[in-house]
């Protein structure tokens, strides 16, 4: 059994990323695709950790970088959930589609 | 030889200064009246707008009168010759060094006698039209238009430049159009004032090719300039104009035959003449200035303002006298038959301009055989008296009973004591009986014919005879004929302010001829004797009495001898009636070959493949955005997409591309 190098755990953050877009992209609950956008997040978490430990190993600069992404995102969940809220508000509907509204 | 000497008063400072002035303000006068009551007529001056022009044109005429007498009797000759001075004048546009358009005042002894007479029968319209026009609308907007008018008719007669002479002979032109179409809910004034306006257009494209051959060949524009170098047969000029020929014929008669066209259209001579019959559509007070008096002998004023080149071309005068004596002869023979009084009017100043056009027609240049110039020139002052007092006695005729058909008239003699003896006056006047104006102007006419061309003389007494059968049948069946039920006119006769232009301009057109007129206006400048010849003037009085006797057994006393004549004379009668068919003519020209052949074809192409291809991208555009708009579906995850590709391009571009 090799160690786990680097390139794997970018295949696993990669992965990650594209599967958090596929679903940003294709779901219809706007909650969900907030999750998914929480999903590329952590990928880029991920990105950073691992560039950190693989490359620079006595250096933290990586994982300060991924505290202040864990903060932005927290923060950006919030303002997230506040916008569907009022949206639910105006539509009563969550689902992305009946937010059509800005259209030609 | 004509050799006019030019002074240019300009270096004469003292005259040349107040002239210029004085002369000046002769036609700015009226045209300051055009702007302030064209301006603020409307709202400030209802009540004052026909006082206050006719006090500005009052001094205008003063100014007139004073140059007259100064120019005749003072100042204008030299050595026994008329001059002709240019107090005035400035360049406006330089084309070349030789050609260009200035701006300039020429007194010679036509111009000034044009400014007389126009200014004169100006202020007898104005002051007639305080009392006739009362009460209308738009009365500011009337003595704005005749402001107008008259502004452009005295820069026409006083222009120095010929191309300055268009400029003025086109603003008369649209000064005619406002006033013919001045009521314009009338569908019939409305069509008259079109007519008017593209007859005339149409004629002036020949005057403006006529004036671009004549400065091509000489060179310049100024007519003094024009003159002499046009009529001396050795310049250069000459010799190149009278050389360069098309069809076979040199391009100095084109360029006349051309002018004259202009001239013909605006003076109504045959076949362009349609339009001043239904120019009657105009009021009354207009028709006698415009179309009477002062507008319909611009073109005689042309004439004889480039006499002196005319002279030069023998064709070109023959065409001149053609035209002017068929015009005569054709106008006297329908106005036999029209029952409009002011239709037979405007037949008789068609008829009228015809014996002034053939009369310059036959003349020469000088002493002797100049004769038809100035008897040209004497019949226009005469002609511009009478017929101004007859349009205006038949506005107030038309005023007293409203209507302007004579089936309604008679009797009127009781009625419109005034109207009927300044009416006889006039109809005298223009039979030529003496010893009222007619009389002398026309015998100078007929004797100039007598003299160059028998043909045109004949037809011109038998045209006299005719004349006065017209006017008197015109003038009993107004006034005698049968007795006239009053319907309860509330008014009688016009007011004073009608009387006394009638009464002024009947005094004119019986003393008038008693001006010795070969003193003052002569084709070269000099004195003209002109003797009286006894005999000679014994066959035209003698028609002209038979006409007024043949009219007065036929109309005075109500009966069928009229109809009897008209039924024997059938055919020819209805062709006459029928104004000679010429009006269906033009129409069949414009309507069945000009609107089938040239303007559906334009049409369809103007619609169809202009307005096709701005449709074209204007549908191009629609589409390409059609296309587009898609972009903006106000989806958020298609957004994404966009955003998402445009990431993926720009990393591709840095790790790939750009390293």
């Amino acid at each position: 059994m090799m160690e786990p190098g680097l390139n794997h755990v970018l295949f696993i953050s990669t992965a990650l990323f594209f599967i958090g877009v596929f679903g940003f992209l294709t779901r219809r609950n706007l909650i969900t695709m907030l999750m998914s956008i929480e999903l590329v997040l952590n990928s880029v978490n991920i990105n950073f950790v691992a560039f950190n430990k693989y490359l620079w190993p006595h250096k933290l600069d990586g994982l300060f970088f991924s505290i202040f992404v864990i903060a932005i995102a927290a923060a950006e969940a919030a303002v997230a959930i506040a916008i569907i809220i009022n949206l639910y508000r105006s539509h009563q509907s969550i689902d992305v589609e009946n937010t059509e509204d800005l259209k030609f | 030889m004509n050799e006019f000497l030019q002074i240019k008063l300009l270096g004469i400072f003292s005259l040349g200064m107040d002239l210029g002035w004085a002369l000046l303000m002769i036609p700015l006068l009226p045209l300051i009246g055009f702007l302030l009551l064209g301006l603020f007529g409307r709202k400030y001056m209802k009540q004052s707008a026909g006082i206050f022009a006719t006090l500005l044109l009052s001094v205008s005429a003063f100014l007139s009168l004073h140059t007259a007498y100064g120019y005749f009797f003072k100042y204008g000759k030299l050595e026994g010759v008329y001059q002709k001075i240019i107090p005035v004048q400035f360049t406006w546009l330089q084309f070349s060094p030789g050609v260009s358009i200035d701006l300039g005042i020429l007194l010679d002894p036509i111009s000034v006698m044009m400014l007389v007479v126009v200014t004169f029968i100006s202020l007898m319209v104005h002051i007639y039209s305080l009392a006739y026009m009362k009460g209308e609308e738009r009365f500011p907007t009337y003595y704005s238009f005749l402001g107008l008018f008259t502004f452009s008719m005295l820069g026409l007669v006083m222009s120095s430049n010929i191309f300055q002479l268009y400029i003025f002979w086109e603003l008369v032109g649209v000064s005619s159009f406002l006033l013919i179409g001045y009521y314009y809910d009338r569908p019939s004034a409305v069509a008259a004032c079109k007519k008017a306006f593209i007859i005339t257009r149409f004629a002036d494209l020949g005057f403006l090719i006529g004036i671009l051959i004549l400065s091509f060949y000489s060179g310049t524009l100024d007519f003094n300039t024009l003159i002499e170098k046009l009529t001396s047969i050795e310049s250069t000029e000459f010799k190149s104009i009278a050389s360069a020929s098309f069809i076979g014929i040199s391009a100095l008669t084109w360029a006349l035959v051309l002018v004259f066209i202009g001239g013909a259209g605006k003076s109504a001579l045959f076949p362009l003449h349609v339009w001043l019959p239904d120019a009657m559509e105009g009021p009354t007070p207009v028709s006698a200035l415009i179309h009477a008096a002062t507008m319909v002998v611009a073109g005689v004023f042309l004439v004889a303002r480039l006499f002196p080149i005319f002279s030069m071309s023998e064709a070109a005068l023959n065409v001149v006298s053609i035209i002017g004596i068929t015009s005569a002869l054709f106008a006297a023979v329908i106005a036999c038959t029209q029952t409009d009084i002011k239709r037979v009017l405007a037949y008789s100043t068609m008829s009228q301009i015809g014996f002034m056009m053939f009369s310059l027609g036959v003349s020469g240049q000088g002493g002797e055989s100049g004769l038809g110039f100035t008897a040209a020139m004497f019949h226009l002052f005469t002609h511009a008296l009478f017929k101004a007092l007859l349009f205006l006695g038949a506005g107030s005729v038309i005023h007293f009973i409203h209507s302007n058909e004579m089936k309604d008239m008679g009797g009127l003699r009781k009625y419109l004591p005034i109207t009927h003896i300044t009416f006889l006056i006039a109809c005298l006047a223009i039979s030529g009986v003496p010893p009222f104006a007619g009389f002398f102007s026309k015998e100078e006419i007929l004797l100039a014919a007598y003299h160059h061309n028998m043909t045109i003389y004949w037809i011109a007494l038998a045209t006299s005879g005719l004349t006065s059968f017209y006017m008197f049948r015109l003038y009993f069946s107004i006034f005698w004929n049968k007795e006239y039920i009053a319907h309860g006119e509330a008014h009688g006769e016009g007011g004073f302010l009608m009387m006394i232009p009638l009464i002024l301009l009947s005094l004119g057109a019986a003393a008038a001829g008693f001006i010795p007129f070969g003193e003052y206006v002569s084709a070269d400048g000099k004195l003209l004797e002109s003797a009286f010849h006894l005999q000679f003037s014994i066959a035209p009085v003698v028609l002209g009495l038979a006409g007024i006797f043949t009219a007065m057994w036929m109309y005075k006393k109500q009966s069928n001898r009229s109809d009897t004549i008209a039924y024997s004379l059938n055919s020819f009668y209805k062709l006459a009636f029928h104004k000679f068919y010429i009006d269906e003519f033009y129409f069949f020209i414009t309507k069945k070959v000009l609107f089938n052949l040239v303007g559906r074809p334009a049409a369809w192409f103007d619609k169809n493949v202009v307005n096709g291809l701005i449709n074209a991208i204007g549908n191009c555009t629609i589409f390409l955005s059609e296309k587009v708009k898609g972009f903006q579906s106000g989806k958020v995850q298609q957004y994404a997409i966009y955003f998402l590709a445009g990431v993926i391009g720009l990393v591709v571009l840095f790790i790939y591309i750009w390293k």
